[in-house]
């Protein structure tokens, strides 16, 4: 990647040196994992509140979640989570064949991931377990159940949201290694989206007992 | 040397529009920024002339009520998420803090590009809700009212929830450049205390925009959907919002302030010929502020049917961050004895912040006091309370900034002359406005209301009158600084004798900011101890 004067072609201008780049990039993603949290922190708060206002409610409701496709879809997660950390080894090893099979893999157990989500939402639409006024479904005991299917759609979609971004980062890091952008020398952005991909990961962990496990 | 412009500067190479607008210059993003801002200002301004002139004697004289709500909630939006967030930070921040660390540039300048054009979008955005019927709850967007009205609530808070992403990303910007960009020799205690105050500033945007983001998302679900997250009859709470949106929003006012305080710390010093007294006191109290910042939301509830406990708690925290301004307030005051001050523009804006941001800091901790606020709750005394601290103290500070910087940004003066008038004009236009409304709040005047009884007709006329003097001054003030770029004389280097390192470099700085990597050998405020009689000497 280096020029002849030594100059990496990766180095932006206003940096002294590629460790100065690269710790830049490393601190600046920590800021934005941070605001991340706190992103989905309002929720968890809407998630607690409403918890210890009706206890008993999101006992019952909880129920209706299928814990099998959630446990599925957390192993699928946390495989994910490994190949891309392995992605980022190879990378760091040179190996760049190794790095794309496995940004490949990350990217296909992502879809299952998503695909596994399709099939738990679809079944709660034909059921009508939806958020709000929409919600129609009357199998749960308690007050007020739609807020429980409320909380649940506001965490799962936000974090699948976050999981679609993920896959885009991903897709466009494997484009970028098939390009030959990177070398064990110069792999910030793939470990970069190793950092972000590791925090949806982080969340969903956090997600599936709080919602599919409580009681 | 110094009374040339060099020949190439940022502001001619490279040439055309494009290069402006998908420049990775932090400097002209800044001025983009600036230029972006001020527009926003003058929409923001324009609506609250209505409002006064509404206002101006009672009766409905000149719209109906709908449509008054309408104004003041976009007097307000505009005012908060379009220019007084973003104006300091976004404008002056991104223009002055690499040139004060001695940077080439932030550390991402396209995050710095994106954070513009976010910019843009979201003032698109808020544009169309305006034309799309306008909002009428009052910026603060406050549940259940703002679920059930028919205006454009949900382009709104969109427009709000996307003006956010702008702000996150300067802040990592602004937090990553102060830790990995400093020249060589800039350690933590030689940074200029305007970039202590951009710094603690970036924490509060990183920290506290997401949570608005999560809330204004959850008010346009609940207006989709009826979610019943803050819906009573559906098993929310209201109040829920309120404490969700005073997280961020009550940090927020210190994202609004300390940039402003920053620009004071740099004002004083250089106007007084002075060190700062207490530079590290000062650096900290800025990050104080911002933490501190984070832990008294509730005090904006106090009427809200929280606990008691909970009241006294954020009146006794509330209190705590009087601590840290007053650290900085009699700082600066004492930079200020025994100074050589000389009253150019840029220090009469420093010295009207101290008058009014004192007055709005200390009427802070009357509404602080939890029985004193349930007297004054939603009344005028609000509404000059919040003036006094924002416009009183950001605004002024904003414009002490402007004219302190201007002559690095263009490499011209402007007329100080008529510099002096309009400041003038400004300050009793802006006392003229905002102090009848302390009186007329205390004497039980409600805010947001579109009539009144003929009692407080004299005081609402004064506070008119007082917007029109204000205005003048901002008149006068957009042509003498327009007038500049053709009438001005250059600037050279170093107009004001200052010591920070924005200084050395020429007057507009090069495309690259300075010509040789800068090495810090003094600290920025070191007046007592660096005589520098070559750059005295245009004074």
């Amino acid at each position: 990647m280096s020029d002849t004067t030594g100059h990496p072609a990766y180095l932006a201008h206003h940096f002294a040196d590629a460790e100065q780049q690269r710790e830049s990039s490393k601190l600046g993603m920590w800021i934005f994992l941070v605001t991340e949290i706190l992103l989905f922190g309002g929720l968890f708060c809407a998630y607690t509140i409403y918890r210890s206002w009706y206890p008993q409610m999101f006992l019952d409701a909880h129920r209706a979640l299928d814990v099998t496709m959630g446990g599925i879809n957390t192993v699928v997660l946390i495989t994910s989570s490994l190949t891309m950390a392995l992605a980022i080894r190879c990378m760091q090893l040179g190996q760049r064949q190794n790095t794309l099979r496995l940004l490949w893999a990350t990217l296909l157990l992502a879809g299952v991931f998503l695909v596994i989500k399709y099939f738990e939402y679809a079944h709660k639409f034909h059921l009508g377990q939806l958020p709000g006024k929409y919600y129609t479904y009357t199998g749960v005991e308690g007050t007020n159940p739609h807020i429980f299917f409320s909380v649940y759609f506001l965490m799962t979609g936000l974090h699948g949201l976050h999981v679609i971004g993920g896959m885009g980062v991903i897709a466009w890091m494997i484009r970028r290694t098939a390009r030959g952008d990177f070398s064990a020398d110069y792999y910030t952005p793939i470990e970069m989206t190793g950092l972000y991909w590791h925090l949806v990961d982080l969340i969903w962990i956090f997600l599936f007992p709080l919602l599919y496990l409580i009681g | 040397m110094d009374t040339l412009r060099p020949a190439q500067n940022y502001l001619n190479e490279p040439r055309g529009w494009k290069s402006w607008l998908f420049t990775l210059d932090h400097k002209r993003i800044g001025i983009m920024y600036l230029a972006a801002i001020l527009l926003a200002f003058l929409l923001g301004g324009i609506f609250a002339l209505i409002v006064r002139l509404e206002l101006l004697r009672p009766g409905a004289d000149l719209m109906s009520a709908d449509t008054y709500n309408k104004m003041f909630t976009l007097h307000g939006a505009i005012m908060i998420f379009l220019f007084i967030i973003p104006s300091i930070p976004a404008a002056l921040g991104n223009f002055a803090l690499p040139l004060m660390i001695g940077a080439r540039d932030v550390a991402f300048p396209r995050l710095n590009l994106a954070s513009w054009w976010v910019y843009v979008a979201g003032t698109i955005i808020a544009l169309y809700s305006i034309f799309a019927g306008a909002v009428d709850t009052g910026w603060t967007f406050y549940t259940p009212y703002s679920t059930q009205t028919t205006t454009a609530v949900i382009s709104m808070t969109f427009a709000a929830f996307v003006l956010g992403f702008s702000s996150i990303f300067t802040g990592i910007n602004f937090i990553v450049t102060v830790h990995k960009l400093r020249a060589p020799g800039m350690t933590w205690f030689k940074m200029p205390l305007f970039v202590w105050a951009l710094y603690a500033t970036a924490i509060i945007q990183v920290l506290a925009t997401p949570v608005l983001g999560i809330t204004l998302l959850l008010l346009i679900f609940e207006r989709l959907f009826a979610i019943g997250i803050f819906d009573p009859a559906m098993g929310g709470d209201p109040v829920l919002y309120q404490h969700f949106f005073w997280f961020y929003s009550h940090p927020a006012v210190y994202i609004m302030i300390l940039p402003g305080m920053g620009i004071m710390s740099e004002l004083v010093a250089t106007f007084a010929r002075k060190t700062i007294f207490g530079y590290r006191f000062v650096a900290f109290s800025s990050v104080a502020i911002a933490l501190i910042g984070f832990l008294v939301w509730g005090h904006h509830m106090f009427t809200s049917g929280q606990s008691e406990a909970a009241s006294m708690v954020f009146s006794a925290l509330t209190f705590l961050v009087g601590i840290p301004s007053a650290v900085k307030i009699f700082n600066w005051l004492t930079t200020l004895y025994k100074g050589q001050i000389s009253f150019e523009t840029p220090m009469l804006y420093a010295l009207w912040f101290l008058c009014t941001f004192t007055i709005g800091g200390l009427t802070g901790i009357f509404l602080g006091a939890l029985v004193v606020d349930v007297h004054l709750h939603d009344t005028y005394f609000v509404v000059a309370h919040f003036h006094y601290v924002m416009m009183g103290g950001t605004v002024m500070a904003f414009l002490g900034g402007i004219h302190y910087w201007w002559p690095k940004m263009f490499g011209r003066m402007y007329s100080e002359f008529w510099g002096r008038i309009a400041a003038v004009l400004v300050f009793v236009g802006f006392n003229g406005t905002f102090f009848p409304q302390f009186v007329m709040g205390a004497q039980g005047m409600p805010r947001r209301y579109f009539d009144y009884v003929p009692e407080y007709g004299t005081m609402h006329a004064a506070s008119t009158v007082g917007s029109w003097i204000m205005t003048l001054g901002f008149l006068i003030m957009a042509t003498y600084l327009i007038a500049s770029f053709w009438r001005g004389k250059p600037a050279g280097n170093n107009p004001w004798g200052a010591l920070s390192l924005e200084w050395t470099t020429t007057s507009p700085p090069p495309p690259h900011n300075f010509d040789s990597q800068p090495v810090v050998t003094h600290g920025p405020h070191d007046y007592d101890k660096i005589i520098a009689p070559s750059t005295l000497a245009g004074r």
